[in-house]
């Protein structure tokens, strides 16, 4: 049978449950799949551990998971909200209801990188001497000292792109390719919010990640 | 005694950019260096979010949502330019493949230390994003900032107080008041406004040497706007 990854909208996040760990693109205004946050919003499945560069983002809709109290753990490079008000991470955050684990952004994406290419952990420099290294391992490399890293894999990752075919491969316009290919890598579950399916196969030379990393595509 | 104002900082940063570098500016102050390049020098901007070759930004009604610096403006890019992915562009800054950044600053010690990221403000959340990939790792790092903060406290320290980004990391601060080039024996003054040598120091929170030929700090006039 032809590989086909197109799936209706309702059903993109068929299985996803409770104590998922997700990925969520996005980063600098690109590449955020708000359609399908909403969707996980909506299917509300609870205690959730997000994967996602900034837990509030001006145009990111992940503020919607964490206001609905369905994330017990944020993963990210930025955890600070952009108006006076705190953010509703921020309130929570600050009550103690939810866990915040602030990683380098570099090392970050490496995490994810490694979690989907088979490395259970590697070194790093970034981060030695600082607050984010404390009570990680330390190993000096020739004059330098680096810092373990642990791999981050997960269960469902939602990508944005711009065009996908219907074997699932994925081009992305612009910057907005950020962390979807390593997002896609790492996760059991990947579903990619594309703006339009081709209804050709697109040509070898345009593809920037390979559909077999891809398992459902929504076109919205 | 004439400080320069923010944007007269970026232009006196800019003027040691060098032709054919790759260069990471940092969100805020630090991307307006762009504007005041030498006319002779062609350089890459990198932007974290994996652009590689970041132009001028966008007219309003050209402008990509998608086509955005790290800083999330909405840009341009220059003849030449790719894109790739954030592990790839991180790669490339722990690469050792840039060759300088230039980054705002809270505080930066004798021995180098930088503190950029965490201001301690009390009810928000850390943001680290890439400050400590880039000041770990870019070959060069230097910092824009004013020379005390808005209390009068000193920014260059013996010791930094704030959380540190990475350590011994910087090698040159462009300030208002002076450069100052972080060397194995501390803090070296290599230009600085006309006040007194007693005036810098006093505004400085650890031993200032001024070199040989320390020369006056100036830059054309720049309107900053409000």
């Amino acid at each position: 049978m032809p590989i086909d990854k197109r799936v209706e909208f309702a059903k993109a996040l068929d299985g996803v449950s409770d104590g998922a760990t997700v990925f969520i693109t996005g980063f600098g205004g690109a590449g955020f799949p708000n359609k399908l946050i909403r969707a996980l919003a909506e299917r509300g499945p609870k205690n959730l551990t997000l994967v996602v560069n900034s837990s509030t983002h001006r145009y990111s809709l992940t503020h919607e998971l964490i206001a609905n109290d369905q994330v017990r753990k944020v993963i990210c490079t930025a955890a600070r909200g952009h108006d006076k008000e705190p953010s509703p991470f921020e309130t929570r955050w600050m009550d103690g209801k939810i866990e915040l684990e602030m990683v380098p952004q570099g090392s970050f994406t490496e995490r994810i990188r490694a979690g989907g290419a088979g490395i259970p952990a590697f070194y790093t420099p970034v981060g030695f001497g600082t607050e984010l290294a404390q009570r990680k391992e330390v190993r000096r490399f020739g004059d330098r000292d680096y810092v373990l890293e642990h791999a981050i894999s997960g269960d469902l990752a939602l990508v944005r792109a711009d065009t996908a075919d219907r074997t699932g491969n994925l081009v992305f316009n612009y910057a907005q390719m950020n962390f979807g290919p390593v997002m896609a890598s790492a996760a059991k579950l990947s579903v990619a919010e594309v703006r339009t399916v081709s209804d050709e196969l697109l040509p070898r030379e345009r593809i920037q990640l390979p559909g077999m990393y891809v398992d459902r595509v929504v076109a919205v | 005694m004439s400080a320069l104002n923010r944007l007269q900082i970026t232009w006196r940063a800019a003027q040691d950019i060098e032709d054919g570098q790759v260069v990471n500016l940092g969100i805020g102050l630090p991307v307006h260096c762009s504007d005041y390049l030498r006319p002779e020098v062609d350089v890459i901007l990198q932007s974290e979010n994996g652009v590689i070759g970041v132009g001028p930004l966008a007219a309003k009604d050209k402008a990509d949502p998608d086509l955005v610096d790290a800083g999330s403006r909405r840009i341009t890019l220059r003849p030449g330019a790719s894109i790739v992915d954030s592990s790839w562009s991180f790669a490339m800054i722990r690469g050792g493949h840039i060759d300088v950044t230039i980054l705002g600053a809270f505080e930066v010690a004798a021995n180098g230390d930088l503190a950029n990221w965490d201001m301690r403000v009390p009810n928000r959340g850390p943001l680290v994003g890439g400050a400590m990939d880039l000041a770990a790792c870019a070959r060069e790092v230097r910092v824009i900032m004013e020379h005390v903060t808005r209390k009068g406290a000193p920014r260059l320290l013996e010791k930094c107080a704030l959380p540190l980004t990475a350590v011994k990391c910087v090698t040159r601060v462009y300030t208002d008041l002076a450069v100052v080039d972080v060397t194995s024996s501390g803090f070296v003054v290599r230009e600085m406004v006309e006040i007194s040598r007693a005036d810098l120091q006093n505004k400085t929170g650890a031993p200032l040497t001024f070199a040989p030929d320390c020369k006056t700090l100036t830059a054309p006039a720049i309107v900053e706007q409000p």
